[in-house]
């Protein structure tokens, strides 16, 4: 056992007075294995201490919300006797260092955030961003990621519905790779992650014990990326096992069914230090470990690196001892190792034992180690405007057709290697505003006649510009991609990647964006029921730009015909609904010039809601033929992505220059009309009081915007499904 | 009576419910038999779903083809009773030997998954005695192995003996003259890699699959 010493606490990551304040908690000194998991539990990742004070201000309730943040997942009741469990997570750094591990790994994270709240993972999406295209690196980083949530996540068996994949220079070096589960339960099988009745049996269930991710949360997650070699930073990434995690997945739904676990928590940061001590705190009992009993994958392993571990495919099941027998029968079904290595005791202490009768290695009270954690103030400046012009101030672009074909990404090269079609619920897959689910009874199959609708949005350079003003567009963009496909919202859950939180501009971004969030939801009316910080993400010194991730489910209440999804159909109108402010300061066209800062165009909340109702009105009664939310790239990118999956034609005016084309401002959509419905979606609109311009028709092989640009449908579509073929389809990385 | 078709789970398969509810959703019953179980239960057809059996480890269906449960649905075969494999099902029987060839990786190395045009090439198996000859049919791909190949001898039999079942319109992964899906020598085993399943319901894109799956409850 090593002995305390300042440079121990430091080696860690604790500093001096997180070290004091354990040694005031404990009443003496701690001792080596104390603080290894001191240092876990009370590292960023797992404590949230410099941004719990500030998310408290966001909502979270609702009527129909049944677990909100702080558990494994946030469940909300959708009806007929069914809840839905939703989380996202962030796996950026683990990516950063070794990309298909560290997107597997994510993937097999957050399917057991979900499956530990005894339901059935049925979705999963995958925001990611990364460096730019012409950079090797982050080609590599792109390739690897996106070939690890294709490994992963069809070899378990969870189709992936959605995402986004964002290039952009301030993800070169540290990517973000953010991951999503949706499942489904019944109701009255919810379970939560925590301990009880004194004499229960602690299992451990799935793979055994090795050395990888040892320190990964702290290590990695926990401190950024210096401009030299991290190949040290190697070894803390762990090595996911699809097929392990899929034995898991159908032994512990069987152990749930069969009313067999009392309670049930994944390993997943900080290993068996968090689930022990989480379990136990939650449950106001108390633990006993025994170390020895921890299978292991080789020999000569210490206490504290058996207890802080990140081996992938674990988890721990609380169960009574006269369930034991048939709990080790349904694991030998499954082929999944099982062992009893905890007790339930009524002492509130987390004690790690050598054997339950042996040597006491460890004694702490366990919610110290949850909950206890010192929570930070940390200093906030708002940063200096940037140097340089924003998008405003640029020049007109000699060749706006060019300028639009080289903003087109495609994400179908992508989403073609993910299986999204598995367990026939998939009405609207990837690659559209938002996916539509059949909402089938999780254990009957029994299909309700409703949807479950998810959407993930991002946009960095809104938040650059505005983190608050910004953040509140995003979940804005969310309602509306919903409204697309005819759903309404339900529940918002949020990753906010952000850079060093050491640094006060950082800080200040992070509580803009919360203030954000938490001003467009109590507008929208859609409580947050979880959340993901991650910090540190930077790079040589340089933090990325502001990026707060927002998954929002939704509900089409009768779900009987596809929506017509991003399309055009020849012969037929384009309206576009919504206001035509815009601002290109913060747009995508204007990224591309390398501009930054400026002012967004406004958002009004009210007006929004009153487009985003008339949005999902039209798309339900089957008025429109086409619908796209307008965004990342105004108003030129949303026609062209419809012309380029239509291959159809449109001729446009009322688009007086590129400001117009590429400016981007919230509240707008594209809708395509049958020439005989436009005066009456035109009168649906005006009895909404929403704003309507018509823009054009659909028509012909060229895309024309009169007086701007005149393109052929086969190069918008070139430029639009070729991009990432050929940057990335040579591929780096043979699995 | 109803009729009720086998539908083979080894840890790792994941389509299996898939496979349950298309049949249910064209009039006959689902039933899960386990693979280490070796009785079929009397089921009147079996169909080995798509999934990653035993992980896909050493290969697609390399270790499933031990299972006592393929025992059982060899014997099922040899006495002419119905068998589809669907993609990781089509790799178990190549493997099994119940069908010639074997399902190498796409030929871009990657995992696809998207729709493909199938052509019925003939009406003469358990998967296509609904179809018509030449019926184009839209039924998606989601695999990584699924590029048919086997040797010339072998191919010049399959065409010879009006074994392919079916062709892709549009090659998407490299299969040999097209290859979608072939039959066994008796005609009552079919593997193909494109998942009828998921093409039952408007709803979901596609009902094109609905005559294959309609096809096998016929033959059973």
């Amino acid at each position: 056992m090593p002995v305390v010493s300042q440079p121990l606490h430091r080696a860690l990551g604790l500093t001096d007075d997180e070290a004091v304040r354990i040694d005031e908690i404990l009443g003496r000194p701690a001792n080596g294995l104390e603080l290894a998991m001191y240092s876990i539990m009370w590292s960023e990742h797992c404590s949230y201490k410099s941004s719990r004070i500030h998310l408290g201000r966001l909502p979270t309730e609702a009527p129909w919300v049944l677990v909100g943040p702080g558990e494994n997942a946030g469940v909300v009741d959708v009806g007929d006797g069914i809840a839905a469990a939703i989380r996202i997570e962030s796996h950026n750094h683990p990516s950063a260092i070794e990309p298909y591990q560290g997107a597997a790994t994510g993937v097999g994270g957050i399917l057991r955030d979900i499956f530990t709240m005894g339901a059935r993972p049925i979705a999963l999406m995958d925001p990611l961003r990364f460096g730019p295209l012409d950079d090797p690196r982050s080609r590599w980083i792109a390739e690897g990621v996106i070939s690890g949530v294709s490994g992963y996540g069809n070899a378990v068996g969870v189709p992936t519905i959605g995402g986004e994949v964002v290039f952009d220079r301030t993800y070169k070096g540290n990517p973000l790779v953010n991951v999503l589960c949706l499942g489904v339960l019944p109701t009255e099988r919810l379970v939560l992650g925590q301990a009880s009745g004194v004499g229960n049996l602690a299992v451990l269930l799935g793979s055994s014990t090795g050395r990888d991710g040892i320190g990964g949360v702290s290590v990695l997650a926990s401190a950024g990326f210096s401009a030299d070699d991290d190949g040290d930073k190697r070894p803390s990434v762990q090595v996911g096992d699809p097929y392990e995690e899929k034995r898991l997945i159908e032994a512990c739904l069987q152990l749930l069914d069969e009313g067999l676990v009392i309670g049930i928590q994944d390993l997943g940061g900080a290993g068996l230090t968090c689930a022990t001590s989480e379990t136990a705190s939650r449950g106001g009992v108390g633990m006993d470990v025994d170390v020895s009993a921890v299978p292991r994958r080789e020999p000569g392993m210490e206490a504290h690196e058996v207890m802080t571990s990140e081996s992938q495919e674990r988890m721990l099941a609380i169960v009574e001892p006269g369930g034991l027998d048939r709990v080790l029968a349904i694991c030998e079904r499954w082929e999944v190792t099982a062992a009893v290595m905890g007790r339930v005791t009524d002492s509130g202490s987390l004690r790690i034992l050598d054997g339950f009768d042996g040597e006491v290695l460890a004694d702490v009270p366990a919610s110290s180690l949850h909950d206890e954690a010192p929570l930070y103030d940390r200093p906030m400046a708002e940063p200096e405007a940037p140097s340089g012009p924003s998008g405003e101030d640029l020049q007109a672009p000699a060749d706006v057709g060019a300028d639009l074909l080289d903003l087109l990404v495609d994400p179908a090269w992508v989403y073609r290697q993910y299986d999204h079609q598995l367990f026939l619920n998939t009405v609207v897959g990837p690659g559209d505003d938002a996916a539509v689910l059949k909402l089938r009874h999780p254990t009957t199959g029994v299909e309700t006649g409703r949807g479950l609708a998810m959407t993930t949005d991002g946009n960095h350079r809104w938040c650059s510009v505005d983190p608050r003003g910004g953040t509140a567009r995003v979940v804005a963009e969310s309602l509306m991609n919903l409204a697309c496909v005819g759903a309404r919202p339900l529940a918002v859950v949020n990753c906010l990647n952000f850079g060093n939180p050491e640094h006060p501009e950082v800080m200040w971004q992070l509580s803009e964006a919360v203030d954000g969030l938490a001003e467009a939801c109590v507008a929208f009316g859609v409580p947050v029921v979880g959340g993901n910080v991650s910090l540190y993400n930077e790079s040589a010194g340089t933090d990325i730009d502001p990026t707060p991730v927002i998954g929002l489910l939704g509900m089409v209440d009768d779900l009987v015909r596809r929506p017509p999804g991003a399309t055009l159909v020849d012969g037929h109108r384009l309206v576009l609904l919504g206001p035509s402010d815009v601002s290109l300061d913060g747009s995508l066209w204007g990224a591309t010039w390398d501009a930054r800062g400026g002012v967004l165009a406004p958002l009004d909340l009210e007006l929004h809601q009153r487009v985003v109702d008339l949005v999902r009105e039209l798309v339900v009664s089957g008025r429109v033929d086409g619908v796209h939310d307008v965004s990342a790239g105004g108003l030129g990118v949303a026609v062209a992505e419809m012309v380029s999956r239509s291959g159809v034609g449109a001729h446009l005016a009322r688009i007086d220059d590129h400001r117009a084309l590429f400016g981007e401002g919230p509240s707008r959509v594209v809708v395509v009309v049958d020439p005989e419905c436009v005066s009456e979606v035109l009168a649906a609109a005006e009895a909404a009081q929403v704003p309507t311009t018509r823009i054009g028709l659909a028509t012909g092989d060229r895309l024309i915007v009169k007086g701007l640009l005149d393109v052929s449908v086969d190069d918008v579509a070139a430029a639009h499904t070729d991009r990432l073929p050929e940057a990335l389809g040579a591929g780096t990385t043979n699995r | 009576m109803t009729t009720t078709v086998g539908v083979v789970v080894f840890p790792g398969t994941n389509c299996e419910m898939d496979a349950v509810f298309a049949v249910e959703r064209m009039g006959g019953e689902g039933r899960l038999l386990w693979h280490a179980d070796d009785d079929l239960g009397g089921v009147d057809a079996v169909i080995v779903p798509g999934g990653f059996a035993h992980g896909d480890y050493l290969r697609p269906g390399a270790i499933a083809r031990f299972s006592s449960m393929m025992g059982a649905v060899a014997g099922f075969a040899a006495d002419g009773g119905p068998v589809l494999g669907i993609c990781n099902g089509f790799q178990v029987l190549t493997e099994a030997g119940l069908l010639p060839g074997a399902l190498q990786k796409n030929s871009g190395l990657r995992f696809l998954c998207q729709p493909t045009v199938l052509r019925v090439e003939t009406s003469e198996s358990i998967l296509t005695g609904r179809a018509s000859m030449g019926a184009e049919l839209s039924v998606p791909i989601n695999h990584f192995e699924g590029n048919y190949t086997c040797d010339d001898e072998t191919l010049a039999r399959l065409r010879a003996e009006d074994r392919i079942v079916l062709r892709y319109v549009d090659n998407p992964n490299g299969s040999v003259d097209d290859i979608a899906g072939v039959c066994n020598e008796g005609r009552n085993v079919v593997g193909l890699m494109p998942h009828p399943e998921r093409a039952c319901d408007e709803l979901l894109g596609s009902a094109d699959g609905a005559v294959l799956i309609g096809s096998l409850l016929d033959a059973a």
